[in-house]
């Protein structure tokens, strides 16, 4: 999949460690698309090409054909509604979908925004404040997934198929566990969720460590 | 429309100035549906009352309740709507305008209004100064709508992309009126400024308004 550098439609560009590429690395696995994978180093974000990509600067941005798109969520509802049939990342049931909308946006709008903003803090006002200010927002988004998934979870978020709320949850519990040590003990539901991410091929080949940009003496 | 009604299966949750609450109002203006408008006041703290979290269990607006479903999140919201409310269409057919629309929707959701909202400016003006919310603002404010400018040079028209108003518009048109709020030069931006003056002239915009609100304070300008 990413190691196929072959001419192919879908090119992703991407950073290993980004967890809003690591959502659409996840996606497209799970659908078995295989895709090019265009890594950015750092800064190249800034460059005239790339913002002509996404003029906000962000990875991840989907090229397929002559159409660019940025925006996980926004590549994410794209490739569902182009490639239906293998694995539909929504249920058909329209509450559960709602639900999976709510849940993802508590990652997409709550948690990842201001975790984003922690290198901010640390430079502002001191390393000292950079762990408070990101288990403050991820507790507090943690805790609300927690309560709304309670009546709705199986083996996965919201039920026994992986759907769009597992695909942004997972990533955000590999970074809290793996970067940033969140404490997961007050977390029951999500800290199971995050054992079944694990267990997926999907999930196991998206993550940052197995990216062809990954440093590959680093541990996470 | 926004009218104490209690036997209307619709419920929405709002506070008059959420520019979150300001986009679901909008769409519910444009497809004609009647709702509740319940305020919860959030200046207040009315959103961390246990029967408020039970709704919503991030504590924010808007929720909506419609009969025995409940959804919070704005975007969540508008998608639920869309899909049982079909009438006035939020999103276009074409798949790529469709992406384009999600992707200016998620620059206000993602990039612009987090980062603006009450927990954020309360602790820059506790660990800077107050005078430091605004320089934060209109830089968060101005980064994403130059994106926004970009992004929608290629698509817009009469509106966001397109003739038509769709998801985008919804998001853009209370971030806009919220910039203004804070000063922020809408001369630098030629584009969202014709749409400003756009969602003006509509009415499924205009009353959807944050001083048209029933719990607006009466006295206050916006």
């Amino acid at each position: 999949m990413e190691e196929n550098y072959k001419a192919s439609p879908l090119k992703l560009y991407s950073y290993w460690m980004s967890s809003c590429s690591f959502r659409v690395r996840l996606a497209l696995n799970l659908k078995g698309l295989d895709y090019e994978y265009i890594p950015l180093v750092e800064g190249q974000q800034y460059t005239p090409e790339f913002m002509k990509l996404n003029p906000i600067s962000y990875v991840p941005v989907l090229v397929d054909g002559e159409l660019v798109i940025a925006d996980s969520l926004a590549i994410i509802l794209y490739l569902n509604e182009k490639y239906p049939h293998q694995h539909p990342l929504l249920p058909t049931d329209l509450h559960k979908k709602a639900i999976n909308y709510q849940a993802a946006s508590i990652v997409h709008s709550s948690i990842q925004p201001h975790q984003n903003q922690a290198r901010y803090i640390e430079k502002e006002f001191g390393p000292d404040q950079k762990l408070p200010w990101l288990r403050y927002h991820i507790g507090k988004g943690f805790a609300a997934l927690e309560k709304l998934l309670k009546d709705y979870a199986g083996r996965y978020a919201t039920g026994d198929e992986v759907h769009l709320a597992d695909i942004f949850l997972a990533p955000q519990l590999y970074a809290a566990t793996k970067r940033f040590n969140i404490d997961m003990d007050q977390f029951p539901l999500l800290s199971r969720l995050d054992e079944a991410y694990s267990q997926l091929p999907a999930f196991q080949v998206a993550i940052p460590e197995k990216q062809p940009d990954a440093p590959s003496s680093r541990t996470s | 429309m926004g009218e104490p009604q209690s036997n209307c299966p619709l419920k929405l949750y709002s506070y008059w100035r959420s520019s979150c609450s300001c986009r679901v109002r909008i769409a519910l203006n444009l497809k004609g549906l009647d709702y509740e408008y319940i305020p919860i006041n959030v200046v207040k703290g009315e959103q961390f009352s246990p029967e408020f979290r039970k709704l919503n269990p991030i504590g924010y607006v808007p929720a909506l309740v419609d009969g025995d479903v409940v959804i919070s999140d704005s975007f969540a919201i508008l998608l639920y709507l869309d899909e049982k409310y079909p009438q006035r269409p939020l999103l276009p057919t074409d798949i790529r305008k469709k992406a384009i629309n999600y992707q200016a929707a998620n620059i206000v959701s993602s990039s612009i209004q987090p980062l603006q909202n009450m927990t954020i400016l309360k602790y820059i003006e506790e660990k800077v100064s107050p005078d430091e919310k605004l320089p934060w603002v209109q830089c968060h404010i101005g980064k994403g709508f130059e994106s926004l400018e970009k992004l929608l040079q290629d698509y817009a028209g009469r509106y966001a992309t397109g003739d038509d108003v769709f998801l985008a518009d919804l998001f853009l048109a209370p971030q806009i009126f919220t910039a203004k709020g804070f000063n922020v030069d809408m001369n630098q931006f030629p584009l969202l400024s014709r749409l400003d003056e756009a969602y003006s002239q509509l009415p499924a915009f205009h009353d959807a308004m944050p001083e048209k609100q029933p719990d607006a304070p009466s006295s206050s300008t916006s």
